[in-house]
């Protein structure tokens, strides 16, 4: 029985007795994969939430939450390269990076551009804002991984964090630089899609991470 | 339209060099299948020689013959070895290998995916077992990790831990971590997205479903154990306090993580071995499988249930009455799907024309041996009697008789059954005989004892014990059923090489078997199909080979 | 034929196997067996009875199990009659036999776990019985620290406890502390283990039912010489008990005629890990040696409390428990004599 005949398993005499073929709803294999992807990844920043929430309120000595941190939405906290800054600049550009991907599925190439690049200068913004923020704290306030578990938690899980938006950025990048080498086209929108979705996650992670850390982690 | 496909050999007919280079650059699920299971396999003779040189210390007291670190080394280098480095392997490229055959399709959902996941396994590997030569590290302290295939804090912390040592445990199975992970998205995204026609979900054979089940469960509960590894990484390294006790870290925090991932890492293990027999007892009983729609509940069972039962590990932690009981809970209830599997296997058994193959050997031996694993394992769900047991000789009998007894032993009926349709060629059924009944009587008297000695008060990871403690006898016994298994061992390493060469030819289909990957050649063309199938019920060869009676009347 | 002399064979050596294994238990315990079978103290009874009934339950299943699967094989191994291609007749499922068999487990299971519930809320004391017998356990690597509290002395390593106190049966209650790593404490004749977890305190409940000496060890590894990391248990009449606390409490014997050997051992190192009330030494890494030679082994275990291996010991204690943490001190023979003169001065 090779693979030369039919590959019809049919088993059945005539045509009109044979059940209809069970429909697979087969889903799109770009749109899974990088949903598996993000589950992976939730489980891996739920772990270092878990932790940090476990920890909280357990430092023997050191800078304490409440000593380098302003309380949250504070003033202090809006001022330029700020936290609460920073995540409005993060937030906003899931907003532009849809846009970017609308523009794209209609081929409007320039609109593209226009939004792609303004989505990796609020996430470069971001980043830029959690270096000054780590400069504060190592330099000002003395708090380090090896401080106190307070610094271990903060700096691990918002050091996870901002190395995946480093990430994302990378990868925006590279697409930046092949639609201007002129390999990207309306037909890719689905693709880039994918990375928008990755971008979402990473954001939204970090409404998590700034609960934990400046909300919960503040008062507890 | 073409002319009919010449029959693809393994070993084509061309210069060394460039059949090396194939497989090295190879996208081809078939090959990275193959490249998984061969490297799993080395692994286990690696592994096997580590506790090869344990029983040989502990076959008497004070034996004398290692010194304790290196025992230490090497219990801590076979657990970790064997379940990282040969289970997970040979389970992922045996999904490989079947997943998209069985399902019809051409390849996996990412082929450079699959082989990035591929190579970053082997490099894991190779880091793990470099550090007996790389670990020296500070004071000449280190060589290879000596913690325990589980590293619990904070003998894990660098106070306990001098030179590097635990950096390479580290390091090899986080690397090795992220290409399991790969494997895993990549085999739910194929099984998702790419059946062939007709096939529904209901339709797929069950090997196919659990390892589905399998991969989520991979995707879920090896990112817990990235996350603890680089926690204690950077307690290592940059001087983090997670674990550290003094610094108000928890020793517990490490247990409680994980085994967050150990517990389901280890039904990560055993469900291929359940979807093995799945396919392999229905063939060579000449039924269909007894309950498939209960079989994929229960697997969808276990897996559930398996992220919630960790703490059986931990029992004896001194944990608060109330968390042990519920988890005590949790941990009987799984053994209900368990049992569930097993019933459905013994009932498709019932009223068949069982056929004595090698590979039905190993599944018997499987139903046999892991009945017994299954049962001690509830025994030591029972709270109280871990108490006693827990951290004895007694739980590395029961998890040797389920993921050896019970895994190993289905491996070796998958290879038995699955080798003619990845070779063409047959192996020699008197040679596998010889293997099964050596393993058989090795396995048995090895891990058998160890219950035993269990209950007599031995502990684990000793590298030796007192002549006082009655425990002689027993160890003895353990350490003599090594020799029938490394004899069998052999057996089969030899009936894979000369079969290779000279076994007898295999055909599309020498068991009469009823899924896909036997309506092709042997081995499949790097296309798989030649025309998309198209299937109507679970056996569609069945439906083929008996279009009096198709199965899609029935199900 | 073959298919039933080898089900036979099978059904046979699964027999002879499983009840090899059943001969600890029958057969009669040598004292020193550290055996769950051989319980003395009421935890551990507790827990056998327990047992027995979950062994019980897993036996009957597995008989019945097992028995289904070698009557399968012989009854339905493929006659040579039957290898003409045909089929048996497939069978599907039935939902009456798939409801029975998840529901029966699930009884079974539900039972077993009523009875072991109440087990772990009887065993598990999270305060100590009126009238116990208090001692703080602190594991270290690689021997065992027993500070008996009020009574006012530290030992190591052997654990003595009455069996009664004014005629009652008396219960003990370990307080459980770590010195460095995880360890457990397990001696199976009394009770379950305990984990010894640093940053955390746990306790132990035993209650003694029978005098002797009960062995057990270190059930969590701890590194190097996990593996002699000994606990022996005294259970000693009232009486005996007292006499050995009265001892206990006094300060070291001050002998003059090893008065040269005291004085080596004052002015080195020794006095900053061990700890000899009544004199200088007060160090406390390393075991209290105020009544060293009340005990029977060195070492914790390691080796056996002579005066030959007590040489060895303090020569080099390497040579006997590699890795452990106490260094050769140097000493020439001359002086290691003397000391050794000394610390068998030491009751």
């Amino acid at each position: 029985m090779s693979s030369l005949d039919t590959n019809t398993f049919d088993g059945a005499a005539s045509l009109d007795t044979l059940p209809p073929l069970a429909p697979t709803h087969n889903l799109p294999k770009g749109k899974m994969g990088v949903s598996m992807l993000i589950l992976t990844e939730i489980f891996f920043f739920g772990t270092l939430i878990a932790v940090y929430l476990f920890y909280i309120g357990k430092d023997l000595s050191g800078p304490y939450p409440t000593d380098v941190f302003a309380p949250p939405f504070a003033a202090e906290t809006w001022t330029p390269l700020s936290v609460s800054f920073n995540s409005v600049f993060l937030l906003t550009s899931s907003i532009w990076i849809v846009l970017a991907i609308k523009a794209l599925e209609r081929g409007a190439m320039g609109r593209f551009l226009f939004f792609w690049s303004l989505t990796i200068t609020f996430g470069a913004v971001f980043l830029l804002g959690t270096g000054v923020e780590w400069y504060g704290l190592i330099a000002q306030d003395g708090l380090w991984i090896d401080t106190n578990l307070f610094g271990s938690c903060y700096y691990t899980l918002v050091g996870f964090h901002a190395a995946h938006v480093a990430i994302g950025l990378s990868l925006m990048t590279l697409v930046l630089v092949l639609t201007l080498c002129g390999y990207n086209h309306k037909r890719h929108a689905g693709k880039v899609d994918l990375l928008s979705w990755y971008w979402h996650f990473v954001d939204g992670v970090w409404i998590f991470v700034f609960t934990v850390v400046y909300i919960i982690g503040y008062y507890g | 339209m073409t002319a009919a496909p010449e029959t693809p050999r393994l070993l084509a007919n061309a210069p060394a060099l460039s059949k090396l280079h194939q497989w090295v650059v190879t996208v081809d699920h078939k090959k990275l299948g193959l490249m998984y299971i061969m490297s799993g396999l080395v692994f286990f003779i690696i592994g096997g020689l580590e506790a090869v040189m344990m029983r040989w210390q502990l076959a008497w007291s004070d034996m004398g013959v290692l010194m304790p670190d290196e025992f230490n080394r090497l219990f801590t280098m076979h657990g970790t070895t064997m379940v990282f480095f040969v289970g997970m392997p040979i389970l992922l490229g045996s999904a490989n290998y079947l997943v998209p055959l069985m399902i019809g399709t051409r390849d996996m959902a990412f082929p450079r995916l699959n082989a990035f996941g591929f190579w970053l396994f082997l490099l894991g590997g190779l880091l793990l077992y470099f550090s007996y030569f790389g670990g020296q590290g500070l004071y000449g302290m280190g060589s290879a990790p000596d913690v325990g295939w589980f590293a619990y804090a904070p003998l894990t912390e660098r106070t306990f831990s001098r030179g590097h040592s635990t950096d390479y445990w580290i390091l090899g199975l986080l690397v090795s971590g992220f290409g399991s992970i790969a494997t895993g998205i990549n085999l739910v995204a194929t099984t998702l997205c790419m059946r062939c026609k007709g096939m529904s979900l209901m339709k797929m054979p069950l090997f196919v479903w659990i390892m589905l089940i399998d991969a989520i469960l991979i995707v879920i509960a090896m990112p817990p154990l990235a996350a603890s590894q680089v926690m204690l990484l950077f307690d290592r390294s940059l001087g983090a306090h997670f674990f550290d006790v003094q610094g108000g870290g928890s020793a517990v925090l490490w247990q409680n993580l994980f085994w967050f991932f150990g517990h389901p890492e280890v039904y990560i293990l055993i469900l291929p071995a359940f979807a093995f027999v799945s396919e392999i007892i229905p063939v060579f009983c000449r039924k269909v499988i007894f309950g498939y729609p209960l079989m994929v509940a229960a697997t969808v069972a276990i897996g559930f249930i398996s992220m919630g039962v960790w703490v059986h590990h931990m029992f004896s932690v001194g944990l608060s009455p109330a968390v042990n009981t519920a988890f005590m809970a949790s941990t009987m209830l799984i053994a209900v799907p368990t049992g569930i599997k097993m019933f459905n296997w013994v009932a498709t058994m019932y009223g068949g024309r069982i056929r004595l193959h090698t590979p039905m050997l190993f599944s018997i031996g499987f139903l046999v041996q892991f009945l017994f694993g299954g049962l001690t394992g509830i025994m030591l769900a029972v709270v109280p009697f871990d108490w006693q047991v827990s951290d004895s000789y007694f739980v590395v009998g029961h998890f040797h008789y389920v993921l050896f007894g019970g895994l190993v032993f289905t491996i070796f009926a998958a290879i038995f059954y699955w080798f003619p349709k990845a070779s063409g060629k047959m192996l020699s059924e008197k040679l596998g005989k010889w293997q099964f009944w050596l393993l058989l009587i090795g396995f048995n008297l090895t891990f058998g004892p160890m219950h035993v000695s269990g209950m007599l008060g031995m502990p684990r990871r000793i590298y030796t014990y007192h002549a006082d403690r009655g425990w002689e006898f027993w160890n003895l016994l353990t350490s003599i059923g090594v020799i029938f298994q490394v004899l069998a061992v052999a057996f089969f390493a030899y009936n894979v090489i000369r079969s290779l060469r000279k076994g007898k030819p295999a055909g599309d289909d020498p068991w009469d078997a009823w899924t896909l990957e036997w309506s092709t050649t042997s081995p499949p063309p790097a296309w798989n199909y030649d025309v998309d199938p198209e299937v109507r019920s679970r056996r569609p060869l069945w439906d083929k080979k008996h279009p009096e009676d198709p199965d899609w009347k029935y199900e | 034929m073959t298919a039933r002399v080898i089900a036979i064979a099978w059904a046979l050596g699964l027999f002879v196997v499983h009840a090899a294994m059943a001969a600890p238990i029958c057969a009669p315990g040598q004292p020193e067996m550290p055996s769950m079978f051989l319980p003395r103290s009421e935890p551990a009874e507790i827990i056998l009875d327990i047992t027995w009934l979950v062994t019980g339950i897993c036996a009957v299943i597995f008989v019945i199990m097992e028995g289904l699967i070698i009557w399968a094989i012989i009854r339905y191994r493929q006659r040579r009659s039957e290898a003409d291609g045909s089929e048996p007749p497939q069978v599907y499922g039935s939902n009456p036999i798939e409801l029975a068999w998840t529901v029966i487990p699930l009884l079974i299971v539900f039972i077993l776990f009523l009875v072991s519930a109440r087990g772990i809320f009887e065993i598990d004391k999270q305060e100590p019985p009126p009238g116990s017998l208090e001692v703080t356990v602190v594991g270290h690597r690689w021997w065992w620290e027993f500070d008996y509290g009020e009574l006012g002395f530290v030992t190591a390593n052997e654990l003595h406890v009455p069996l009664t106190k004014d005629g009652e049966a008396q219960s003990v209650f370990l307080t459980l502390e770590s010195a460095d790593v995880l360890h457990s404490f397990w001696v199976p004749q009394l009770a379950g283990k305990k984990d010894v977890v640093p940053g955390r305190v746990n306790h132990l409940w035993l209650k003694p039912r029978q005098m002797g000496t009960y062995v057990g060890q270190c059930a969590e590894y701890c590194g190097n010489q996990h593996a002699n990391m000994l606990i022996t248990v005294y259970v000693h009449s009232e009486e005996d008990f007292d006499k050995w606390v009265a001892n206990q409490q006094r300060d070291a014997v001050e002998d003059a005629a090893v008065a040269d050997g005291r004085d080596i051992f004052m002015r080195t190192a020794c006095i900053n890990c061990h700890t000899i009330r009544g004199t200088v030494a007060d160090g406390t890494f390393a075991p209290d040696l105020t009544h060293l030679m009340s005990r029977n082994v060195l070492g914790a275990g390691a080796a056996a409390n002579t005066p030959d291996r007590l040489r060895e010991w303090v020569w080099d204690p390497q040579n006997i428990k590699p890795g452990c943490d106490m260094p050769s001190m140097k000493l020439s023979h001359d002086d290691t004599d003397r000391i050794c003169a000394y610390l068998e001065t030491l009751k």
